[in-house]
């Protein structure tokens, strides 16, 4: 086997080691040994992911001058002749990149939950789950083939059901990894019946095979012409596959569950509803846009439409909410969108910067990563200290908490898309491939740009700034290992956006020439700086500013404050319709009418008897009678019927 | 009709059928059988009335086997089986009537009617 | 000797071995000892099986051997194994074994119960080892009749009016069933042989196609009630509601399972023709199964009920997969009557030790049992998650092996309505999320249950043992899953 697919497996072993290791024998250790392990395991294969990335991308990945998939598997489950399930590595631009960012942030994230989770009830458990978490993300981005992704989404959407219940004990944590789980697993029944069928035309999973659209353009086109609903087979299967990721990736309508997933510990939130789960949809697209571009161009629009759809509204409801890992879960909501938006407007190939959407998603993705769960971990600092989620309960934390001050300042201004913090530089590149592909859709992206540096200093001066708050406790900073990966994070959000993107991930391995877009460039700055101006001038002090602002707005505000009735949409859905709708009826139907058949037919055989039991009357006589009299019935019968 | 004929028949037939008389006098004992049983309220008497239908069923055999087969043994040991057998029912008939009436002072058929449904 | 003679002696000499025992104790040791036995005799045959299957690979069954019974009627016992079977029979002894585990704290007539216990295991271990129509029928009654002692004597709540319908509903199957293999059997010469019950030799003859198209439905109605085939179902809840644990685990991990496996060995095996004539209308009957069986699972409030109904979802995905005819969705059924028979074990496993417990099956009246009895309710959590499909336990590999199977039917029709039997992946997380989010998570709803104590030691090995398996299949499919496909070979080749 290849050396650097050895490196990639250890990527994998070591986490799940640690699963295992930490799940079995956990409650035996004491927290610390724990947490050492569970970290090192984390860090090691940080280290081995970079390692991975610099042999890839400096070394054997480049073969005159392109960037070519490498992969090695075994047949893991075997269907049919064409079809199996291959458990296998897959290293290509992409995956590497997802590796680097999920072993980073999850690195990180193990550190600073050693301080976080300090003392908590389960602490080894937790760590056990982080590893189970790690090794499925991982194990997600590398998969060879369709359905070995299929498999560790499942397991990472299982995982994420465990972080979110972390405190089982707290029923709204209980219902929201629940909820998590149930409206992500329905998205995934469309990605399954969309592998389903993909691969009944395809006849494979895998997706080198799946991608070359050389070998399976024919077959594709031919079934290009076969509708349903207006719509090509290949064209439904391409769209549940998209549900899926739309499910993962909390896309309108399936966003439901990630604000509430915010019950569990606030690393997790960074760690998984932040940076590296809700971006398996954005990766499942990516990995799959060549199909998604040459065969289901349509498909590919609804993806972009609906990315600016969820973005704006995602913004919109983010500007009005008061707990601030909701407004932190919107905001990553919104951006996802914006990766989304990019390779709906993405073309194929290097030349004239067709592929810059994808090229800009996948940047948007890794900046992103950083930005978002430093923003949580910060959050996670500033709860630590304050104990509570509420904006409310903070006000002129700057001075208490410097550090988590500096860093949160940082990944806001990030965020807001202020050069030369990284979201600026993967923010312009997607706007710029929506500028020259999409009018419609650059206006929107351009819009929810400047709401975005609105809603995240609003939330920034409302912690920091704003009103003089009187605390219990006097809030402090927290230990080296949580201001650590804050720092470490800030560091990386301060120099991501340097690195040469283009020449790395393209769609079709080829580096991309690109160019400064000024046009766009600018007015991108301009709208963040009026966004963040406008937030400075309502939030900074405290005000009456805002609740003018929402009083004038009336219903609109109260709706976006509802965040626009999905989860009553939602209730509704599961309360009324499949457990009283559905549920019920057939629950009755089974008791009464088939089961009541059921034991209709013995309550029959019971009258007939009890109608017939008088015959046995117990009187001797009578019987004899009866056997006289049917024995002269039947001789007679015998003697003179000619038989 | 001549009265003489009708005896000269009578004996013709039986002089022709000499298992004649002996069927009769058995048909006669079994529907007496059967009449008494079916009409009589007294356990004891029923008994007897089934002794006679058994009785008859013996002639039968002794019968049959006398005028049809008489080289053979058959019919005999097989009425001297119901003998015995109709001899061990009775102890048993007897032994379930004397328990009837120690327990309602009766041998009436009302009383054992509780052998139903 | 044949090995397979084994697996009959053994039970039988266990009965003999407890009827002489006294002390409740003793017959305990007795039969844990006697389950090992089978266990390990159940892996030796496995072993065996492979080694004959190398050395002659195109062999339908293996260690076959033939006693004349009834020359006049050429009524023989055949037994036989293919890799099937071998699998089935593994599955029997870890139900056997984990099902002896878990009723050790039995108090009341336990002799009388391990021997009807013991009764039940001998019909199931001859079902799946005689390849003739007559002995298989024999065994499947023997399995049947001790439900209704172990029931109406062992079992909780209603038990009479459970036991009595449960043995009557399987009664009129096993009618329907008995015609069905009367019928092969009489025109099991259409070559002009003697008559013969040995599926076989039935095999090499064809049957003729208005017999087959007659037979089948009777054939097959009768295993599918017993594998809960809608509308036949409904001894299922009542029947595992009352059931006392032991008895539940080895009638739905085993009992149901000889539903699904007669109807692949018998109904369509042997009347492909007539399979094919009636595939619509049963496929329509398993696709509600399922479907159904999980919407009915959502609004139970009992636990065993919520078991029942999933089981129901469960086996109709068995009947449905087979009802498919093709390579890959048989060998997706065999293993989801592997992987079902190891979870709905351990489902009622753990359910018997929290009711002992807690004295309630009513998911209202508990909660955070977690944090009182966190062995048993981790059980529960990863019984459920393999219940739901995770990837890395068995339901997962058994239903997709199903789903991708059922796809690659050529019929629209069939394609739907594989889609539609997919929707209950989702229907099953809402119901198995449901009863964990109520009993295990959340605060401890009554006072009482707080000093409850956590598993004991024999209710750790049945629900480990149980899990291990359940793993086993789930990390590595290739293995059970390649014994199933090379089984499959004769029967997809009469197809």
């Amino acid at each position: 086997m290849d050396t650097n697919i050895v490196i990639a497996l250890f990527i994998l072993i070591i986490p799940v080691f640690n699963f295992l290791f930490l799940g079995l024998l956990g409650s035996k250790m004491s927290e610390k040994t724990a947490g050492t392990i569970g970290t090192v395991g984390l860090g090691i294969v940080a280290l081995l992911s970079y390692i991975t990335a610099y042999n890839y991308f400096f070394g054997y990945g480049k073969v005159d001058g392109v960037y070519l998939p490498i992969s090695e598997g075994f047949e893991w489950l075997r269907f049919t002749e064409h079809l199996h399930i291959d458990l296998g590595i897959l290293l290509d631009p992409i995956s590497i990149m997802m590796l680097v960012v999920v072993s980073t942030v999850s690195f990180m994230v193990h550190l600073y939950s050693i301080g976080y989770m300090h003392g908590e009830k389960g602490f080894q458990r937790y760590f056990s789950f982080l590893s189970l978490f790690s090794f499925a993300m991982l194990g997600l981005v590398v998969a060879t083939n369709i359905f070995q992704m299929y498999i560790f989404w499942e397991l990472v959407g299982v995982s994420s059901y465990l972080l979110i219940g972390f405190y089982y004990t707290k029923p709204s944590a209980v219902a929201a990894s629940k909820k998590a789980f149930i409206v992500t697993r329905f998205a995934d029944l469309g990605f399954l019946v969309g592998i389903l069928l993909l691969s009944y035309f395809t006849k494979t999973f895998d997706f080198a095979q799946i991608c070359d659209t050389s070998a399976t353009g024919a077959i594709l086109s031919n079934n290009v012409t076969t509708t349903f609903l207006g719509f090509s087979v290949i064209s439904w299967a391409m769209a549940l596959i998209f549900i899926g990721g739309a499910g993962k990736s909390a896309m309108l309508p399936l966003h439901i569950w990630l604000p509430d997933a915010m019950e569990g510990p606030t690393p997790v939130s960074a760690l998984i509803h932040a940076a590296t789960m809700v971006v398996a949809g954005v990766f499942l697209v990516a990995r799959l846009f060549p199909v998604y571009y040459f065969f289901t161009p349509t498909v590919l629009q609804i993806i972009g439409y609906l990315g600016a759809a969820t973005s704006l509204f995602a913004a919109l409801v983010a500007c009005t909410q008061t707990d601030i890992k909701r407004v932190l879960a919107f905001s990553t909501i919104s951006q996802i969108a914006y990766m989304l938006v990019a390779l709906g407007v993405s073309k194929y190939g290097a030349e004239h910067e067709a592929g810059l959407g994808y090229m800009a998603s996948m940047f948007h993705l890794f900046t992103h990563a950083f930005f978002k769960s430093l923003l949580f971990l910060a959050a996670g600092a500033i709860i630590h200290a304050v104990h509570s989620n509420e904006m409310g309960d903070m006000g002129g934390l700057r001075k208490y908490l410097p550090i988590t001050h500096i860093t949160f300042l940082i990944a806001c201004l990030s965020i807001a898309g202020i050069p030369p913090f990284s979201g600026f530089f993967s923010k312009d590149e997607i706007l710029v491939a929506a500028f020259e592909h999409d009018k419609i859709l650059f206006v929107c992206q351009y819009l929810v740009a400047g709401l975005t540096a609105f809603y995240m200093f609003r939330l920034y001066y409302s912690i920091f700034w704003g009103k003089e708050t009187h605390y219990h406790h006097t809030p402090h900073e927290a230990g080296l290992n949580m201001t650590i990966p804050l720092l470490f994070l800030a560091f990386l959000t301060v120099v991501t956006g340097f690195i040469p993107f283009a020449d790395l991930i393209t769609t079709d391995g080829k580096p991309m020439e690109i160019h400064t877009v000024w046009e766009v460039a600018i007015p991108s700055v301009l709208v963040g700086l009026v966004g963040i101006a406008i937030a400075t001038y309502m939030y900074k002090k405290p005000t009456l500013m805002p609740d003018k602002v929402s009083n004038s707005l009336g219903g609109f505000y109260k709706a976006t404050a509802k965040k626009f009735y999905f989860d009553e949409l939602y209730i509704f859905v599961t309360k009324k319709i499949i457990f009283n709708g559905i549920s019920t009826p057939i629950a009755w139907f089974d008791r009464h009418v088939v089961d009541g058949f059921m034991d209709l037919q013995a309550t029959i055989s019971n009258g007939v008897s009890a109608k017939i039991k008088g015959l046995q009357s117990g009187h001797v006589q009578q019987y004899v009678w009866v056997f006289a009299v049917s024995v002269f019935i039947i001789a007679g019968l015998v003697i003179f019927l000619p038989l | 009709m001549d009265i003489s004929l009708v005896i000269g028949l009578v004996v013709d037939y039986f002089s022709k059928n000499p298992m004649a008389p002996y069927l009769i006098v058995s048909t006669i004992m079994f529907f007496a059988g059967v009449y008494g049983f079916i009409t009589r309220h007294n356990l004891l008497a029923m008994l007897m009335s089934l002794e006679l239908i058994l009785n008859a069923v013996n002639i039968n055999f002794v019968v049959f086997n006398r005028f049809l087969y008489p080289g053979q043994m058959e019919g005999m040991f097989f009425s001297i089986f119901a003998i015995g057998v109709a001899a061990a029912e009775t102890a048993v008939g007897i032994a379930i009537i004397i328990n009837v009436f120690r327990s309602g002072k009766k041998i009436e058929t009302s009383e054992v009617n509780t052998m139903k449904y | 000797m044949n090995l397979l003679y084994l697996f009959v002696i053994i039970p039988l000499l266990l009965m003999g071995g407890v009827a002489m025992l006294r002390d409740a104790k003793q017959i305990k040791i007795l039969m844990a000892v006697g389950a090992s036995l089978l266990l390990a005799t159940s892996f030796v045959l496995l072993y065996a099986y492979m080694q004959a299957k190398a050395l002659a690979p195109n062999e339908v069954m293996y260690f076959q051997s033939d006693l004349l019974w009834y020359p006049s009627f050429n009524i023989k016992l055949s037994l036989g194994v293919d890799g099937i079977s071998v699998l089935m029979i593994i599955l029997s002894s870890i139900i056997v074994f984990t099902g002896v585990f878990a009723t050790w704290g039995l108090k009341e007539q336990v002799k009388e119960f391990f021997l009807w216990f013991l009764m039940l295991s001998t019909g199931v271990y001859g079902f799946f080892i005689s390849i003739d129509l007559f002995s298989m029928f024999l065994f499947y009654e023997v399995a049947l009749i001790p439900m209704y002692l172990l029931i109406g004597l062992w079992g909780t709540g209603r038990k009479e009016y459970s036991a009595m319908k449960l043995t009557l509903m399987l009664m009129g199957g096993s009618a329907f069933l008995l015609l069905g293999i009367l019928g092969i059997y009489f025109n099991s010469n259409a070559e002009g042989g003697p008559l013969t019950m040995n599926i076989l030799e039935i095999a090499k003859v064809h049957i003729p196609v208005e017999a087959q198209n007659l037979f089948f439905p009777l054939t097959f109605l009768g295993f599918g009630v017993l594998g809960a085939l809608f509308p036949f179902h409904t001894w299922s809840p009542d029947g595992h509601a009352s059931a006392p644990t032991a008895v539940s685990m080895l009638h739905a991990g085993v009992l149901m399972k000889l539903g699904g496996y007669g109807c692949f060995r018998v109904a369509i095996y042997l009347m492909p023709e007539g399979a094919d004539t009636y595939t619509t209308l049963f496929l329509v009957l398993t696709g509600i199964s399922v479907v159904y069986g999980a919407f009915g699972a959502i609004v139970q409030k009992d636990l065993k009920y919520i078991n029942a109904y999933s089981s129901v979802s469960h086996c109709g995905l068995v009947l449905f997969a087979i009802l498919m005819l093709n390579r890959t969705a048989m060998t997706g059924a065999i293993l989801q009557m592997l992987s079902h028979g190891l979870m709905t074990a351990l489902f009622f496993a753990l359910i018997g030790s929290i009711y002992g417990r807690t004295h309630t099956r009513l998911i209202n009246e508990m909660g955070g049992l977690m944090k009182i009895m966190p062995f048993l309710a981790v059980c529960w959590v990863i019984a459920g998650l393999a219940s739901l499909g995770l990837p890395g336990l068995s339901g997962f590999v058994s239903e997709m092996t199903i789903f991708v199977g059922a796809f690659q039917h050529a019929d629209t029709f069939h394609r739907v309505l594989t889609i539609v039997a997919c929707a209950s992946i989702v229907i099953t997380a809402v119901y198995i999320l449901r009863v964990i989010g109520k009993i295990l998570f959340g605060p401890v709803q009554d006072k009482h249950h707080e000093n409850l104590t956590d598993a004991f030691w024999y209710e750790k090995i049945a629900s480990v043992t149980l899990i291990v398996f359940i793993a086993f299949i789930g990390i590595i499919p290739f293995f059970s899953s390649d014994i199933i496909n090379e089984s499959l070979t004769s029967i997809i080749g009469k197809l």
